[in-house]
């Protein structure tokens, strides 16, 4: 096990350096000179060398490439050109409110998921298998952005139920920040009111987020199901008298539960994604929203840094989960 | 696993089932209109009639009408001829470029694999769309642009698929007799292990038009994709985002059609899968 994890560091750091250099070439291959996005459209010739000089844009590729590496151990992102600050900042600000929506998306999407997975798996072939199915694929196939304006259209211009975006209404008190997440804090702070003003606003962009994962998720359980309950120890259990519940539950369901987790992890970075769609549609202030608005100013410093934080967390996340699974699943050893 | 002939004589059976009978059906819709669709519509999909500007479905225009007076049904239309093109070319050279690394990792071994699968893994290791964002966003946004980064990000998942399939193949006693008999490498390649990859492969090909087109689209909405004037559905949503309190066909048609589209490649594909994993037949 010890030296399991020992190869599986390693390999991490391999693939840690890799993104920095699929990052770093990205950055280098932009149409604009980033000297001219520093110093801005109006800097004469003296000013843009001075900025090539200090940002060490004259010198060689790969010194270039090691003082990147050098500030992002010292987690210099590099200035955001929109915003003026450092880009870590941004991130660090933003960060916390997209937390907050994808643990309640991911939350919705488990808990419903794995119950419509169990149940099509003991129905198969029946109509709810049918249903569900065709439920699991429009869930795929429909596109984040669209569900959600029209979600905005109906909820909230013709019924009014949930509010139009944002994370809490004009005028309400933000509780004290000890998480980020206003519903938690709030909850911490005793402030009722605010925790139900931020859950009504969480409500719909989370729904919509959890579409898809919720999806893949129904469709992973049933497969993972079906392929365990085909296994002779399940007979076994049937044979023995044991109740359904606990057939189900505690043979079938534990059994399966290894790629269901590995799809948890990586739904996590579909999350990244839809995160970008959803809250700009909803006007949520996460890095999704940071992220399109730094496209759309063609931010460039923003972008390479998220991509690079995202990938990042993305990998430590996956990591967590293999190390579940092992945890998990006995049979599972190298 | 199913041999490549009987995966077409039993195709029938495939279509027992009503849901995938939907899937296949929705695809030849979209399909047909793909290449057929600029043959059969009314108006242009990109003359614009601004005394018309923003009119609901009617007679005249069944889906309404956009912001600068285009006929939407036109370029819903228009829009589907794009968004297949651009898939295909996508997963062809996705495809393409994974069986050939998949194979090469697969046969040879060794650090050869070591090296390629390392390198896959760092694609791997970026969220799909996050990477495909920054690619398009570094490159300038463009559909051109748009087709290049999604292949870039796209290829290593068939370098998976391939491979494990060709390290089990490895090991069957076909292969290692052609071996035995002197078959040359390329001729293996193509005419032993293609052909027993190929039903892993369309199936994953299949499920995946879906995805593709869908990113996109994605990419669009967030103006890195198809500029105006194209008729792009993700542009197409974008664009009625502004509008859509008081013209909700704007965007309810292109969705409308991303969403059919994607529906049909996935149920068609999740029933390809279905029916060649014989471990899902109880």
């Amino acid at each position: 096990m010890g030296h399991h994890l020992a190869r599986r560091f390693l390999m991490m750091i391999l693939v840690l350096f890799g993104i920095s250099i699929i990052t770093f070439s990205l950055s280098r291959v932009i149409p604009a000179d980033p000297a001219i996005l520093i110093a801005g459209p109006r800097a004469g010739a003296e000013g843009l060398a001075k900025v090539r000089q200090q940002y060490g844009l004259d010198l060689p590729l790969w010194q270039q490439y090691s003082r990147y590496i050098s500030g992002l151990l010292r987690l210099e992102f590099g200035q955001s050109f929109s915003s003026r600050r450092p880009v870590i900042e941004d991130i660090v600000e933003f960060l916390p409110a997209t937390v907050e929506l994808a643990s309640f998306a991911l939350g919705i999407a488990v808990i419903s998921g794995i119950s419509l997975g169990i149940i099509s798996a003991i129905q198969q072939g029946g109509v709810f298998d049918d249903l569900s199915r065709l439920f699991a694929i429009t869930g795929v196939s429909v596109p984040a952005f669209w569900i959600a304006l029209l979600a905005q259209l109906l909820l909230y211009q013709h019924l009014g139920w949930l509010p139009f975006g944002g994370r809490i209404s004009e005028g309400g008190t933000m509780p004290p920040a000890i998480t980020g997440m206003l519903t938690v804090d709030s909850l911490l702070a005793g402030q009722l009111d605010t925790f139900w003003d931020s859950l009504r606003h969480l409500l719909l962009p989370a729904l919509v987020l959890a579409l898809e994962p919720l999806a893949i998720l129904t469709r992973m359980t049933r497969t993972s199901m079906l392929e365990v309950m085909n296994e002779t120890y399940i007979r076994t259990a049937h044979a023995k008298g044991l109740r359904e519940r606990t057939v189900v539950v505690h043979h079938t369901l534990k059994n399966a539960l290894p790629p269901i987790v590995t799809t948890i992890g990586l739904l996590i970075g579909y999350m990244m994604g839809g995160s970008i769609l959803v809250e700009s549609v909803f006007a949520w202030p996460g890095i999704g929203r940071y992220s399109a608005w730094a496209i759309v100013s063609a931010d460039y410093n923003a972008i390479m840094g998220i991509t690079l934080i995202l990938a990042v967390i993305y990998l430590f996340t996956n990591l967590i989960v293999d190390l579940v699974c092992i945890q998990i699943d006995p049979r599972i050893r190298y | 696993m199913v041999s490549h002939k009987r995966f077409i004589l039993n195709a029938k059976n495939l279509y027992s089932n009503w849901l995938n009978a939907l899937g296949l059906l929705l695809v030849t819709i979209a399909l047909f209109t793909a290449v057929f669709g600029d043959l059969l519509v009314p108006y242009s999909p990109i003359e614009m009639d601004l005394a018309h500007r923003l009119e609901p479905p009617s007679s005249l225009h069944i889906f309404g009408t956009d912001e600068f007076g285009r006929d939407i049904l036109s370029r819903v239309v228009a829009g589907a001829k794009i968004s297949l093109q651009a898939a295909f070319m996508i997963l062809i050279v996705s495809a393409v470029t994974g069986f050939i690394v998949g194979c090469v990792a697969g046969l040879l071994g060794g650090w050869v694999d070591e090296v390629l699968m390392r390198v896959t893994d760092m694609f791997l290791a970026f969220p799909t769309f996050i990477l495909a964002m920054a690619v398009v966003s570094a490159f300038g946004p463009s559909l051109r642009n748009t087709l290049i980064a999604l292949s870039i990000v796209y290829w290593p998942n068939y370098v998976r698929v391939v491979r494990v399939r060709v390290l089990s193949l490895k090991e069957r006693e076909y292969i290692m007799a052609a071996v035995c008999v002197g078959v040359r490498t390329l001729r293996l390649i193509v005419r032993h292990l293609l052909p027993n990859v190929l039903p892993i492969l369309i199936t994953q090909l299949t499920l995946d038009v879906g995805y593709v087109i869908l990113s996109i689209s994605a990419l669009s909405f967030l103006g890195l994709g198809a500029q105006p004037p194209k008729p792009e559905w993700g542009a197409m949503i974008m664009d009625a985002r502004n509008f859509i309190h008081d013209s909700w066909w704007f965007a309810a048609f292109p969705g409308l059609a991303l969403a059919l589209t994607c529906i049909g490649f996935n149920l068609l594909g999740d029933g390809l899968r279905n029916y060649l994993d014989p471990r899902l037949h109880t």
